[in-house]
Formats: C-alpha cells, sequence, structure tokens
C-alpha cells in the first residue's frame, strides 16, 4: 500500500483527505458514516467567542453543479466546542483543525489563545472572509495589510500549533493575499474559501437566500480553485491545503498535481455523507493505477512545457 | 464513538410507478428501492435520496419520508416539484442510487392513547408506515385531505379503528368544510394525541386547533435540506428558546411547544 502521509511543516496528517469546515459539522454528525480516525483531519465548523445564532433562512440554494450558502456563521461559541465536542472527537488518533472566525484581529487573537491551550486541537484554521468591523467593512481577506494583520495576531498568540490562512478567492490578485499571511507568519495556507454569488426565482421575484447574498461551492467552483492553487504555489514555499469542488479522487489528484500538499472535501460531504471516507481508500488505488510513484513524487509535478 | 444517525448505502432502484391511475397526470409517484438492512424505523423518519442520474449537476440528495419500511424494500411517496424529483421519476428498475437513512426523529408512538393522524396531500406518507406498524391500530383515527383523486394516495391501506375519513377539495369553499372537520376532531382528541403531517398552512391551523384545545401535537415540518445529517445548519427552524435547530436532526417531527413558529398559533 502506498504510503500516504504527509506533512504539512509540523502539521503530520496520516493522509492528505481533511474535511473542509461548516461542510463536516463537528465530525460526530458523520460517524455513523464512517471512522472518523481515518481520515487525515477534520476542520470543524467556524468558531467565534460569543455563540452566533447566524442567519435567517433560507440558508442554502442549489445551483448547478453546486450551491450556495450563507449560514452566517452559526454556532455555539468556543467553550460550548471545547467543553461538549471536543472531548467526544477522536483527536488522539486523527488531526482536529478548528476554524476560527472573528471580526478583529484582537478577537481573533483572544480566539487563538483560548484554542491554543487545548491539546485536542491540532492546528488553527483562520478564516480570513469576513469584514473587519472596526475599519469599517473591509473584508479581511481581500487586503493585504489586513490579512497579514490578522495572520499576526493569531500567530502571537497560537502557541505552537501550526496556523492555517484560508484564503478567499474573491479578489483580483490572490498571491499577493497569500504572500503577506507567509511573510506574517503563517504556517499553512489553505484555498479556497467560497466564491461570492447569488440566486433569484424569477416568479415569486425574490432572491432564493434570505441573506440575498452567499458562498459558491462545490463542483462549479473547481477550474476557480486550481487555478488559486497554482497561482499561490508558485507565490509561496509553506505547505498548502487546497479544495474547491473535489468530489471525486480524481479531482482531489489534480490538486495535488498542481501543488497542494493535502485536500480538504467541502461540498461533496452533502452529495454522500460517506464520501470523504471513501476518498481515503480510492486516493492510494488512484494513485498507483495512473502509475504515480509515491505521493510526493506526484505532488506539484504539473508539466508545463 | 459512534452516535445515532443513519447508514449510507448504494442500493437499487425496484420500482417506479404512477401512484393509481391516475397518478402519471398529477406526477405522483411509488418509488421502491431496495433495504439495504436498516434497522428498525420509526414513522416520521426520512431519508435522503440521491439518484446516479444526478450526476454532478444536482449535488443534493432530496429528503423523503419514509412511506414503508419492509424487510426486503423501502417504499417512498412523492410527488414532481422540481428538478430532483422530475429526474427521480424517471428511475427505471435497476438503476443505482445512495440512499442515507432512516433519518432524524419519527412520531410518538402511544399505544394505548387515542391518536388522531392528520394528514394533508403528499403528508399521508409517513402514516402509511404509522398505522402499518402500530400496535393498536384500533386506538388510530385518520383524517385525510387531498385535492387529486383518492386513487392516487395509498389510502385504502390504511385501516385505522376509530375512524377514517378523506375530504377532497375540489370547489370554493371545500377548504373551509374540511377546516371546520378539522376543528371538531382535535377538540375530540383533546386528551389525546394528535398527529400532523402536510403543507405548512395546513400544519399551522393544525398547531393553532391543537392550541385551542391544549391537545399533545406534533407535526412534521419539510425545510430545505442539504447534508440531511445536521452538519450543514442550513434547514435551520427557529425553536421555541429562540435557537435554529436542525429540522433534520431535531425533528422533522417537533412537538408544536417546542416551535416558535406555532408559539403564537394559540392566539
Ligand atoms: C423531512 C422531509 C420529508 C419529505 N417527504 C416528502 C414525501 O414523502 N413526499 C414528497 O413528495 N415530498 C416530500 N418532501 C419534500 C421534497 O423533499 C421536495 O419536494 C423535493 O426535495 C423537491 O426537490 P426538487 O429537486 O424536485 O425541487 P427543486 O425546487 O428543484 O429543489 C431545489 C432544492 O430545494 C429543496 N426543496 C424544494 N422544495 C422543497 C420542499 N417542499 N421541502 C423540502 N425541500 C425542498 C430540494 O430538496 C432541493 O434541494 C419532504 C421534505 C422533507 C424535508
Ligand atoms: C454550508 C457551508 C458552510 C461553510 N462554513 C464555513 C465556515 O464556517 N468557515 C470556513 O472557513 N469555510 C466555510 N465553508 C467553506 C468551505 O469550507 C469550503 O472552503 C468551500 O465550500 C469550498 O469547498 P467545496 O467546493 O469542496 O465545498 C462553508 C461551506 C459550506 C458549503
Ligand atoms: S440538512 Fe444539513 S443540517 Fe439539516
Amino acid at each position: 500500500m502506498m504510503d500516504m502521509r504527509v506533512n504539512l511543516g509540523k502539521l503530520s496528517l496520516k493522509n492528505p483527505v481533511v474535511t473542509a469546515s461548516g461542510t463536516f459539522g463537528y465530525g460526530l454528525e458523520f460517524s455513523p458514516y464512517g471512522d472518523l480516525a481515518k481520515l487525515g483531519g477534520f476542520v470543524v465548523k467556524g468558531l467565534s467567542l460569543k455563540p452566533r445564532m447566524g442567519n435567517p433562512v433560507p440558508r442554502l440554494a442549489e445551483t448547478p453543479c453546486g450551491m450556495l450558502n450563507a449560514i452566517g456563521l452559526q454556532n455555539a461559541g468556543v467553550n460550548a466546542f471545547l467543553r461538549g465536542m471536543l472531548p467526544q472527537l477522536p483527536w488522539r488518533e486523527t488531526a482536529v483543525i478548528a476554524n476560527l472566525y472573528a471580526c478583529d484581529p484582537d478577537e481573533f487573537g483572544e480566539l487563538a489563545s483560548i484554542l491554543a491551550a487545548e491539546e485536542g486541537v491540532a492546528a488553527l484554521e483562520v478564516n480570513i472572509s469576513c469584514p473587519n468591523v472596526k475599519e469599517g467593512g473591509v473584508l479581511f481577506g481581500q487586503d493585504p495589510a489586513q490579512a497579514a494583520r490578522v495572520t499576526e495576531a493569531v500567530k502571537k498568540r497560537a502557541g505552537d500549533k501550526p496556523v492555517i490562512v484560508k484564503l478567499s478567492p474573491n479578489v483580483t490578485d490572490i498571491a499577493a493575499i497569500a504572500r503577506a499571511a507567509e511573510n506574517a507568519g503563517a504556517d499553512i495556507l489553505s484555498l479556497i474559501n467560497t466564491l461570492s454569488g447569488m440566486s433569484v426565482d424569477i416568479r415569486t421575484r425574490k432572491p432564493r437566500l434570505a441573506n440575498v447574498i452567499g458562498g459558491l461551492s462545490g463542483p462549479a467552483i473547481k477550474p476557480v480553485a486550481l487555478r488559486c492553487v497554482h497561482q499561490v504555489r508558485k507565490a509561496v514555499s509553506i505547505p498548502i491545503m487546497g479544495m474547491g469542488g473535489i468530489s471525486s479522487a480524481e479531482d482531489a489528484l489534480e490538486f495535488i498535481l498542481v501543488g497542494a500538499n493535502a485536500v480538504q472535501v467541502g461540498t461533496a460531504n452533502f452529495m454522500r455523507p460517506d464520501f470523504s471516507f471513501r476518498l481515503v481508500d480510492e486516493l492510494p488505488l488512484l494513485l498507483k493505477k495512473i502509475g504515480a510513484k509515491s505521493l510526493d513524487e506526484y505532488r506539484g509535478s504539473l508539466r508545463l512545457d | 464513538m459512534k452516535i445515532e444517525g443513519g447508514q449510507c448505502d448504494d442500493v437499487r432502484v425496484l420500482s417506479c410507478a404512477p401512484a393509481g391511475e391516475t397518478g402519471r397526470k398529477y406526477g405522483m409517484w411509488v418509488l421502491d428501492v431496495e433495504n439495504p438492512g436498516w434497522p428498525k424505523v420509526i414513522a416520521g423518519q426520512f431519508a435522503m435520496l440521491r439518484p446516479e442520474r444526478f450526476g454532478l449537476t444536482l449535488v443534493w440528495g432530496r429528503p423523503l419520508s419514509i412511506c414503508r419500511a419492509e424487510p426486503d424494500r423501502i417504499r417512498f411517496f412523492f410527488q414532481e416539484a422540481g428538478r430532483g424529483t422530475a429526474v427521480m421519476a424517471g428511475l427505471a428498475p435497476g438503476e443505482k442510487l445512495t440512499l442515507w437513512g432512516p433519518l432524524g426523529k419519527g412520531y410518538a408512538v402511544e399505544p394505548e392513547t387515542p391518536t388522531l393522524l392528520l394528514a394533508g396531500g403528499m403528508g399521508l406518507a409517513p402514516f402509511v408506515e404509522y398505522v402499518l406498524s402500530h400496535p393498536a391500530p384500533q386506538n388510530l383515527h385518520l383524517v385525510f385531505g387531498h385535492k387529486p383523486e383518492l386513487s392516487c394516495y395509498p389510502f385504502d391501506a390504511l385501516a385505522c379503528g376509530r375512524g377514517r375519513e378523506a375530504h377532497r377539495e375540489e370547489k370554493p369553499g371545500d377548504l373551509e368544510a374540511f377546516l371546520a372537520v378539522l376543528d371538531e376532531r382535535v377538540k375530540a382528541y383533546a386528551d389525546g394525541l394528535v398527529l400532523a403531517c402536510g403543507p405548512k398552512p395546513f400544519l399551522t391551523a393544525v398547531a393553532r386547533l391543537g392550541a385551542k384545545y391544549g391537545a399533545r401535537t406534533q407535526i412534521s415540518l419539510e425545510n430545505r435540506m442539504a447534508c440531511g445529517v445536521g452538519a450543514c445548519l442550513g434547514c435551520v427552524e427557529e425553536d421555541a428558546r429562540g435557537h435554529y435547530a436542525q429540522v433534520c436532526k431535531r425533528g422533522p417531527v417537533f412537538w408544536t411547544k417546542d416551535l416558535k413558529f406555532f408559539q403564537g398559533a394559540g392566539s
């Protein structure tokens, strides 16, 4: 059997399959469908300092080859997660990654310091796709200077936990944001988050989401995601977790081919709840089938001549 | 550790046929698929179905109530309502679909309690399993409101000892008459159990009557779902404490007193 272990700097995973934040609950929801410990890791739903109620419904709309969501980061707050859920998760056997959401750098830092103290948390993934309320609503993820400030704030208080900065594709130059995060101390980058989108109903003349605008995910965004990973791979030297529309082992390998060290699976978990568990088995078989010698040999081997 | 939830399997379609002689006209179908070895089903639970034919185009499974669970087959009863159900209507025997279930919380079963079942249209689906698996059907009373012919519905199979009645809405005024029947029946079951499934306006009416007569009432919600397993937080409904609860997990069957939407139903 091919060795599927990957090291993303300090973060070691037993295989490159990680589930994406917001699509895998807190993990337990999927435990009837597979062994969580089998996954390379899972990123839990975005956590904020205080509980958040989230957006009104409808929060979801299905679109061709994808979906829009405007959940609004409903979550019970970081403390409820640490007390109620983390102890039930198999964090000794697999990487449980926390996803952080806040609206100013101080709050990000505070969240980071709370999570850094937890043995069960393998790494911190910073969601910089929210507006900076203090700076008048500029998205952290859309401005290199702001992305750097958040990265620094988290890094300073993250102790020895690897810090993953999650990039938004809704920017003109994703490589510039990636470099800013790397220079500010990010250990790993993950990308992409959802693409900003919208859907309307011509009969009722209403938007399909109560929030009007939402985030597009699923197979429809894969070409955009691949392009982003390709550009970021050329721009930085830190490890990358690639995601966006992965719905087969072939898709996962495409991301690895352009240089991703690991992949995250989001919307495909809704296509069938055992998707990610199956992907763990399918990936080495497919690598072998296409004649790759190893995962390391295959990674980043895109021929650009 | 394992928590409660269903199982996910690739199963074959056994048959998909129009419901009754005129079912095709209304786009109403009975779909039988292989039973992949489910444990006991509680009536009111549902499953997510995602035919292979959805390809990459339709990313979500479709939630359907479990109409009947038998050792060799699971039966669903559905109406075409959009793209996904239109594809499902064309399913041929032998085709593959991904099935995850049984999901969510079903209806209360209290064998000795006189129980009133109120179904509107496709809302009859979960009551097929309910009646056929109930330990004491002599304590059941079914009131069914429908628009297409009765022959499109699996109504005849449902023997309920305390009564069984169907009311068809054909002309203006029929709806008011039906609501008056509902009022009388709920009143008669004020000390019993009232269970309802159907369109939201129907559920609202039932919840209001339940509150009016102090009857313990459960209803089943049909919120839009993506994962079906409590993870995406897309299907939420505001509960009585003002929190958003996942319908796929805390429901789809709820006591009306636990939902905010129906709190004001009594006034
Ligand atoms: C718990 C539960 C049980 C259900 N049981 C039955 C049943 O036994 N028989 C039956 O005919 N129908 C049932 N429904 C409704 C059924 O799921 C929808 O009619 C169906 O999903 C419509 O899909 P579509 O692709 O044809 O429509 P589209 O409008 O193309 O669907 C787009 C998206 O919206 C969702 N959606 C659209 N309408 C509804 C709706 N009314 N309720 C929920 N989601 C919707 C779809 O699932 C899909 O994800 C149930 C719904 C739920 C939540
Ligand atoms: C319902 C839903 C909720 C999400 N919630 C979060 C979140 O809380 N934090 C986050 O960083 N990303 C969130 N995402 C984005 C995903 O993690 C992922 O970046 C995106 O969906 C692209 O991957 P995919 O095409 O495989 O789904 C969410 C996505 C979906 C579909
Ligand atoms: S459908 Fe995803 S939480 Fe209910």
